[in-house]
């Protein structure tokens, strides 16, 4: 009896093992888990997490920090941005000589190679430009960076949307010789080095991507390098792991010292900081809120502020949010000290502004010195305001719909809203309306909301980033917000003060107080605080603000 | 035989047909843009970007084209993965999702078998109490309890299994405990009321009066009899595990199929609904069929012929 139990264990065990083995069939490197232990820790190598997929490598079609950052740690631009996040000149060779008028930019380039060894030309610049507005390559970036600031940008997008003719030699590109560039601006602005350091204007090689057609950019070996590092592994938009190594072409090589970066994808927060415990990497991505409380005053988790402002958006179609007390009541109604300490716990502050700290400065003050704090939580401030404007309504009681995000944490910071306003505002019914991301911007779109839980992050270092998103009719205002003494301020910011720093910025601020002081516009929440767990011998590692996340090229790893 | 599976094989296309239909027209109907940067879209870019995707045309006009590329097997081009044909991205997810839910129904419905079996054996002993005790909490704790606590305990304290990852065996051994808990429970629980209903039959009886041992009767004469309402359970089952566990997934960094059909429901990634959804229907009604005919073997009073009741 006992003989055949125990065969039958063996059979099912074989079975099991053979199954097993099948399946397994098809992995290679099963062995590549224990390399890790022998490493000596001056190794000049890292691996680390990431919570996402590279999307795309294709720097027209790219729209995510995933693929910014990747793009821009393999890839360069006439400028880059860097360890301090200044814009300084990369494949440009010094700065431009600038016209008089400020509008045209002629770059010599440096002397440069792709990584299959072809020169970086001039030409690869106009090919990419064009390529990134051609309407043929529907890319969301192209135009959003370029209507409007490069001269024939906005032309071409709206004959390619009204099926018109366009000719994309309009475009305000022009190669003078392989070494020698023109570019011509639609209007001069302050921020153009910060343009030419986003990677939506990076060279690419027309050859390369006409001899790959459809693959082009679909995984490692269809994609050339320009940059610090280049992609060795890296099997398409859903790997899950991805290998940068030294790029030797580079012009700079002998500045970067990190060999090779392993990067793996856990979208688990919790998973992510087991695998860091575990010794399985040197980097994990941003920690959910849950996690961070463990690690203060550990010296391995890395924090900072996000220049990401997060506020209520006030659909001024409705009736009671176009009254200006009624909104200065709202914007004053919650505690928002509270809601960043208690609830979200990570670093993140209040805000009582719409240009976030810590992201421009000028003169060496931070654009937040002049008018700090533009609207408080100020309870008795917010139900003096909230009576005054229901007696302007003729009413005694409002319901207003809130459209929030579905995520656990969203949830959580808008039933606290919820509570806040309807405990703050008497005669207020709050209904909460949590949708997934894609809904909310398809209502933003359309204006099918009352309050807005939103938030907005720069594309470039200027507050123009953030104040000309309520220019009247502007496409992200979205809210019917208007006010001509905003608009005139911003425009001038746009043009007369285009290339004044000075003038440019005071005009800024004012307007910023406008619309936040005066209107209660938008109801400022909270500005995000972001965290990481790092590796502290892995030294140098550059965090943006906008564009990549980070940069790797000045990285070094140091021994214990 | 040969008509029945004649038979079944038309009822799966047409079965495939509906669902390949009702999902188009679903996808018509979910609110929210299919645009990752909607809110920094001008409104003739979002043209431009709806005509690349044939957005713009009539629904009808979007049917024809989606049923036409379909017929040929292809299944369009992933929003939220720019440009990456939908049967790429998802033959390459679906391997680790499959192995994995395959070694879980598999090491699951073994142990839970052998659970079962000796808990009906033993009936009201203390093997019996266990097992049962077992499969209450393989049922009612969810999975993500166990491999959280799993990952912690054997991987980062005491590094005896990786932590994450998916890059051979020894990585796939934790998953596959934590996605067994469910079969085990399912398989104990269906294993023990079946065999102590056969065990109870005439010709156990008989067996044991023939003077069988006590092996024999349990797996050559009760188990047999007691696996059929069990295989109709596995079938399905096998299906939601191998198309991938969004939790499991996640938490040890599977690249499978389940965390990819989620985030493609969030952003609205319609040709990655569409394929993934097709994809499922079609694995189910396969296994569908393969339980049905594997009814025929294992007990020969079901019988399979053309239709007739």
């Amino acid at each position: 009896m006992k003989k055949s139990k125990l065969s039958l264990f063996l059979v099912l065990t074989l079975v099991f093992s053979l199954v097993l083995s099948a399946c397994g069939g098809g992995k290679k490197e099963s062995g590549s888990g224990s390399e890790g232990e022998g490493e000596s820790s001056a190794k000049q190598e890292i691996k680390i997490l990431d919570s996402s997929e590279i999307p795309t490598m294709d720097t027209s079609l790219a729209e995510g920090s995933t693929s910014f950052t990747y793009i821009a740690n393999v890839g360069e631009g006439l400028y880059r941005l860097n360890k301090d996040h200044k814009p300084v000149p990369a494949m440009a060779e010094g700065k431009p000589k600038i016209s008089e008028d400020k509008k045209v930019y002629t770059f010599k380039l440096r002397d440069a190679k792709w990584s299959n060894g072809d020169p970086v030309t001039a030409d690869d610049f106009v090919y990419a430009w064009q390529r990134a507005i051609d309407p043929k390559t529907a890319s969301p970036y192209g135009p959003y960076m370029m209507d409007g600031k490069i001269k024939g940008a906005k032309e071409i997008t709206e004959a390619g949307a009204a099926s018109k003719e366009y000719d994309l030699n309009t475009l305000g590109i022009k190669a003078i010789d392989d070494k020698t560039l023109e570019v011509t601006l639609e209007q001069p602005f302050v921020f153009w080095e910060d343009l030419f350091a986003f990677p939506t204007f990076y060279p690419i090689n027309k050859k390369f991507v006409e001899e790959k057609g459809e693959k082009y950019a679909s995984n490692a070996e269809n994609l050339l390098y320009n940059g610090p590092f280049k992609l060795t592994k890296w099997e398409g938009t859903d790997a899950t792991d991805w290998v940068l190594e030294k790029n030797e072409n580079y012009w700079d090589a002998k500045n970067v010292k990190l060999e090779k970066i392993s990067v793996n994808v856990v979208k688990d927060s919790n998973s992510a900081v087991n695998a860091f415990e575990a010794g399985e990497t040197d980097m994990t991505g941003l920690l959910s809120s849950d996690i961070v409380p463990q690690y203060e005053g550990d010296d391995r988790m890395v924090s900072w502020l996000e220049p990401t402002v997060f506020w209520l958006k006030m659909n001024q179609q409705n009736e009671a949010l176009k009254n200006v007390n009624i909104r200065k009541a709202i914007a004053q109604g919650f505690n928002k000290e509270d809601l960043a300490k208690s609830i979200l716990n990570n670093g993140s502050i209040a805000a009582n502004f719409m240009v976030p700290k810590d992201f421009v400065e000028f003169e060496g003050k931070d654009f937040r010195e002049k008018h700090g704090d533009l609207i408080k939580y100020d309870p008795k401030a917010a139900k003096e305001a909230w009576e005054k404007g229901l007696k302007e309504l003729g009413v005694d009681k409002l319901e207003i719909r809130y459209l929030g995000g579905d995520t656990e944490a969203a949830k959580k910071t808008d039933s606290y809203m919820k509570n806040q306003l309807e405990k703050n505002l008497p005669g207020l019914t709050v209904k909460l309306e949590s949708v997934p991301f894609a809904v909310r911007l398809e209502r933003d779109n359309s204006q099918n909301y009352d309050l807005q839980f939103a938030g907005w992050g720069p594309d470039y270092g200027n507050a123009i980033s953030f104040t000309d998103l309520w220019l009247t009719g502007g496409g992200s205002n979205r809210m019917d917000y208007s006010n001509p003494k905003y608009d005139e301020l911003i425009k001038k910011a746009q043009t007369d003060y285009a290339t004044k720093p000075k003038e440019n910025w005071e005009a800024q601020q004012e307007a910023e107080r406008i619309m936040i002081q005066e209107d209660a516009g938008i109801a400022p929440v909270y500005q995000r605080g972001a965290n990481i767990l790092l590796n502290p011998n892995v030294k140098g590692l550059a965090i943006y603000n906008y564009g990549p996340d980070y940069a790797f090229q000045w990285v070094e790893v140091k021994g214990e | 035989m040969g008509k029945y599976l004649a038979k079944r094989v038309l009822y799966m296309f047409i079965t495939l047909f509906l669902i390949a239909s009702l999902t188009f027209f679903l996808m018509k109907i979910i609110p929210g843009t299919p645009f990752a940067s909607a809110n920094k879209l001008s409104p003739q870019q979002v043209e431009i970007m709806k005509a690349k995707y044939g957005l713009d045309k009539p629904v009808p006009v979007q049917y024809v084209t989606y049923l036409g590329k379909l017929a040929k097997g292809d299944l369009g081009i992933s929003f939220q993965f720019n440009n990456t044909p939908v049967t790429d991205l998802m033959i390459k997810r679906l391997g680790p999702s499959a192995q994995l839910g395959f070694q879980a129904v598999f090491f699951g419905t073994i142990v839970g078998l052998l659970l079962g079996v000796f808990a009906a054996l033993r009936q009201n002993t203390w093997v019996d109490y266990g097992a049962t005790f077992l499969a209450v909490l393989g049922k009612s704790i969810p999975n993500f309890v166990f491999a959280g606590l799993m990952q912690y305990y054997i991987g980062v304290k005491l590094g005896l299994l990786p932590v994450l990852f998916w890059k051979g065996f020894e990585y796939t051994i934790m998953p596959t405990i934590a996605l067994s808990m469910f079969p085990i429970a399912i398989a104990a629980r269906f294993m023990r009321t079946e065999m102590i209903e056969v065990l109870g039959t005439d010709y156990i009886t008989l067996a044991k009066a023939k003077g069988a041992s006590f092996f024999e009767i349990a797996f050559k004469h009760a188990l047999r009899n007691a696996l059929i309402p069990l295989i109709t359970v596995l079938g399905p089952l096998t299906i939601s595990l191998m198309t991938g566990s969004l939790v499991i997934e996640q938490i040890f960094a599977i690249p499978g199929l389940g965390e990819q059909f989620v985030k493609a429901v969030n952003v609205n990634d319609y040709p990655v609904i569409m394929g993934t959804t097709l994809l499922f229907a079609f694995l189910f009604v396969v296994v569908i069929l393969i339980v049905d005919i594997l009814y025929g073997i294992i007990d020969p009073r079901i019988r399979l012929s053309g239709g007739s009741k």
